[in-house]
């Protein structure tokens, strides 16, 4: 590696471990990387790769049962070697940190315009005046509209975009050489994903700052970075520049991580055939559903008026960002949330006014696959009795034990050995557990399978196995499924038709090729637009067309 | 991934291999503590010298009252002529009984109203809630002796004074556990394995015993053991206070003490000292015990040997028998390992 005097940051030989109650853990071993003035490296790798330990590295924020070896030079100071004062010192002055979680990074009691401020005053003497002037100037520079009235807003008056606009704002507002962003745009929505990027882009161009990205999705490397490192359990195996990595990908690893990115108009089932004139599964009429208010205040209208149907067998795959209404319909027709208007008939049942004890019957023929693998299982059962549950709850088998064969036969149709069903649900890995989830809704035949995000809370490569099973599984046995997504790639993979929701409004539904090819509504122009696709040269032109967007979304709202 | 031998499984035994340093010399001694109560509570007839309510030895000759310790009566005698040594034995015993039904009790009633209150919440959970905090603003010993004063009508024999004592410390003490049950209950049934098991029709009493009080129970053996520890203080209180046990029935050590004050000024020391240590040490023990297995049981508070780097990879991840105490926040190994 020559030249490392130039480099804003150089690690060199870096290892990590982690002392736990197994022994110790070797987190990273023996990374080497280097970022350039005014360079955008993307680290990329899956959930355990070593990643986010190598990044928190670079700023001395390791916890305490950390022991490094190797060298991390931060501008000729080596970030594990110098003391607790000089580390403090270094810290926001020549690299600074942004977090995944906006909502978190924030204190929630302070102004934003203080916690700006607070960087300045560890640093240099600044009066009130000039800090609060610099706060508004860099709220300004991150786009934060009215930014001189807005510094003296608190963290939860701001959007979830808005947050990261302003955790970048402390960042830079004492103008590091370097930022390193971790997952910074993970916990956002994918049009103010776009936003974020757009950000990130400008603030390397006008800043000349460098911007160590860490993420696991290759939209955003395409986006952003001008050089990737992918990393794979605590190693590097492939540096390169972005247009190469995606155009002649070296590693067998980063082939089969590139390989695995759903990507729009790839399917990996066949189209369901619909017989029309049956009876649909389900049948939502101007349904609306209402979270209660507080007392005094008007309920929370998080279904307006919504109508669409499922056939016996089809998929519908349900689109929206983050508060849409998606989940909370998904959970209406499972019964775990009351209808406030309109009509839901689920089975033949109606759900508006439904007696719980009317629709357990109901229930057995209702699938559900739940979004976050970690804790859709009891901690305490293994996953032969999660699994066997419904058959005992029904009367199926008298315990867990009878159930075994049925269990082993579930387990094999979700591609997991028969004796996993006397693991716990901690010892799986997400995307196993995953799948044993699978094996627990089709325990009992259902005619309707609800699917919240299945796919959110895993790695990029263990999603599209779930998914291809999935998809392998629903045209075997021929359930009637919606499934909801935030990713339009992902529900385009298995989906007959699409809806996209927009903030409690079904704005768009119809075929998959009639949404995605032909998309109507200008939201669905703009989220299909603001999917970074796997591909720099591609991604490039898409960034066009959805400034375009935007800007002529901008110009028809200055007319109103 | 290896099985853990059964021996390191079992509930302290593991905590204390887990243990290291200050950590570790905490719960040992705790520990010893403890043990040592619990045998001599258990073994008092063999271990104690003379009976509880003795005045006089094997050959009739009485103790005498306010003898100083000597080699017929290692610790002295009391203002009643009774044995201090084998008093103070016989105390353990009273304690040890007392607190065993005073924790038990306020469990299972406490456990039961928390559950309840927690899942189903509604106007149950709200009147539940407004009588719990009602008995938390009563001064707890206020409401010990009222207690005690109701069941007993003050003073009285053995078991009637156990019972009395032991229903006032659990009335104080069901609030605490159902506090905590609730909030657990509260916590869990938004967890999504809940919702699992409704989407599948489970009844509700199902979901209730199987789903949530499984695993709402993590922390009640810290809390037990912690409250052990405050009811030997609550019980010897009582005692001083004069709602003991008559000192024929039964030997209690705040009884003794309240017996002991006037000696104090006299300066017969023995009679007032070694009741007040059994007090002390028994109490140092449970706390030390509850104290280092709440430590341990958090990830954030536990203490681990420092690591080494270059040694060799173990991505094992810890696995218990589903049971009390697991660590959660391991650092995550690769996911590609699917297959």
């Amino acid at each position: 590696m020559t030249g490392t005097t130039e480099n804003v940051l150089a690690v060199r030989d870096l290892e990590v471990s982690f002392a736990s109650d197994s022994g110790t853990v070797a987190a990273v071993r023996g990374v080497n990387l280097t970022v350039a003035p005014g360079e955008v490296v993307a680290v990329v790798g899956e959930s355990g790769s070593g990643k986010t330990v190598t990044a928190k590295s670079i700023l001395g924020l390791l916890p305490e049962t950390a022991t490094t070896r190797g060298a991390v030079v931060l501008d000729g100071d080596d970030m594990l070697a110098v003391s607790g004062r000089r580390l403090r010192e270094l810290r926001g002055t020549r690299a600074a940190m942004v977090f995944q979680e906006p909502s978190t990074a924030l204190n929630p009691v302070y102004t934003v315009g203080w916690q700006i401020a607070q960087g300045l005053r560890a640093h240099g003497r600044y009066t009130r005046k000039q800090a609060r002037a610099k706060a508004v100037e860099m709220l300004r520079t991150v786009g934060i509209p009215d930014a001189a009235e807005r510094v003296d807003y608190y963290p939860h008056q701001f959007s979830g975009g808005q947050k990261q606009r302003i955790v970048i704002a402390m960042a830079l507002v004492l103008e590091p050489g370097l930022i390193v962003a971790d997952e910074p745009t993970t916990a956002l929505d994918v049009t103010v994903q776009a936003e974020i990027l757009e950000l990130l882009r400008r603030v390397a161009a006008d800043f000349g700052t460098s911007i160590l990205i860490i993420t696991h999705n290759m939209g955003v490397v395409a986006d952003l970075a001008d050089r990737v490192v992918v990393m794979y359990e605590g190693e590097v195996v492939e540096q390169a520049p972005v247009r190469q990595l995606f155009s002649a990908p070296e590693a067998p690893y980063t082939r089969r991580l590139l390989a695995a990115v759903p990507r729009i108009g790839e399917r990996v089932s066949a189209r369901s055939v619909v017989d029309p004139d049956a009876e649909p599964v389900v049948a939502a009429d101007r349904l609306v559903i209402e979270y209660p208010g507080r007392l005094g205040r008007g309920g929370f209208r998080a279904v307006d008026g919504v109508s669409f149907t499922i056939a016996p067998g089809e998929v519908l795959g349900l689109v929206g960002e983050s508060g849409s209404g998606k989940t909370t319909i998904g959970r209406a027709i499972a019964g775990l949330q009351s209808v406030s208007g309109g009509s839901l008939r689920v089975l033949g049942h109606e759900m508006l006014g439904v007696r719980e004890r009317e629709f357990r019957p109901v229930r057995r023929d209702i699938g559900f696959v739940f979004q976050d693998p970690a804790t859709s299982f009891n901690p305490l059962l293994t996953i032969g009795q999660c699994i066997a549950e419904p058959l005992v709850v029904h009367g199926r088998a008298r315990d867990a034990d009878a159930a075994s064969a049925r269990v082993a036969q579930l387990l094999d149709a979700v591609e997991l050995p028969a004796a996993y069903a006397a693991r716990f649900p901690h010892e799986l890995s997400g995307g196993q557990r995953q799948r044993a989830s699978l094996a627990r809704s089709l325990a009992l035949d259902p005619k309707l399978l609800i699917a919240d995000e299945p796919t959110s809370a895993l790695d990029v490569s263990v999603q599209a196995r779930v998914l291809e099973l999935f998809g392998r599984l629903q045209d075997e046995l021929g359930f009637a499924a919606l499934f909801i997504s935030h990713d339009l790639a992902v529900v385009d993979l298995l989906a007959d038709r699409i809806g996209v929701l927009y903030r409690g409004v079904l704005v768009e539904e119809g075929t998959g090729e009639d949404v995605l090819q032909r998309p109507r509504h200008p939201y669905t122009r703009r989220l299909l637009a603001s999917l970074p696709v796997p591909d720099p040269v591609e991604q490039a032109e898409r960034r066009e067309r959805l400034a375009a967007i935007v800007a002529a979304e901008a110009a028809a709202a200055g007319e109103d | 991934m290896a099985k853990r031998s059964l021996l390191d499984r079992l509930p302290v035994v593991h905590q204390v291999r887990q243990s290291v340093g200050v950590q570790r010399g905490m719960l040992v001694t705790g520990l010893v503590l403890t043990v040592l109560f619990v045998l001599v509570a258990i073994f008092a007839p063999l271990v104690a010298p003379y009976g509880f309510a003795q005045l006089r030895d094997a050959a009739g000759h009485a103790f005498g009252a306010q003898q100083p310790p000597s080699a017929e009566h290692l610790l002295g005698t009391t203002v009643g002529g009774f044995d201090v040594l084998s008093r103070v034995i016989w105390g353990a015993r009273t304690a040890l009984t007392t607190i065993v039904i005073a924790v038990i009790l306020s469990l299972l009633l406490g456990v039961a109203l928390g559950l309840v209150s927690g899942y189903l919440g509604g106007w149950v959970d709200r009147v539940l809630v407004v009588i719990a905090d009602a008995v938390y603003a009563f001064p707890s010993l206020l409401l010990a002796i009222v207690t005690a004063i109701i069941i007993s009508g003050g003073r009285s024999g053995l078991w009637q004074g156990i019972w009395s004592a032991a229903i006032a410390i659990t009335v104080i003490y069901i609030p605490q556990y159902f506090r905590v049950v609730r909030a657990e209950a509260a916590r869990i049934k938004s967890e999504s394995f809940v919702d699992a098991a409704k989407v599948i029709g489970t009844p509700t009493a199902r979901i209730m015993t199987r789903h949530v009080l499984r695993n709402a129970t993590r922390t009640l053996p810290l809390i037990a053991t912690l409250n052990a520890a405050e009811a030997i203080s609550t019980l010897a209180a009582l005692g001083f206070l004069g709602f003991g046990i008559e000192q024929t029935s039964a030997a209690e050590w705040g009884y003794d003490l309240n017996r002991s004050i006037s000696d104090v000024t006299a300066g017969i020391w023995w009679t007032s000292i070694f009741p007040g240590v059994a007090i002390v040490l028994v109490i140092l023990g449970i706390t030390l015990v509850g104290e280092s297995l709440n430590d341990l049981a958090d990830p954030r508070l536990r203490t681990r040997r420092r690591a080494d780097v270059g040694e060799p990879l173990t991505a094992d991840v810890a696995v218990g028998p589903g049971g009390a105490i697991l660590d959660d926040r391991q650092p995550a190994t690769g996911e590609m390992g699917t297959r």
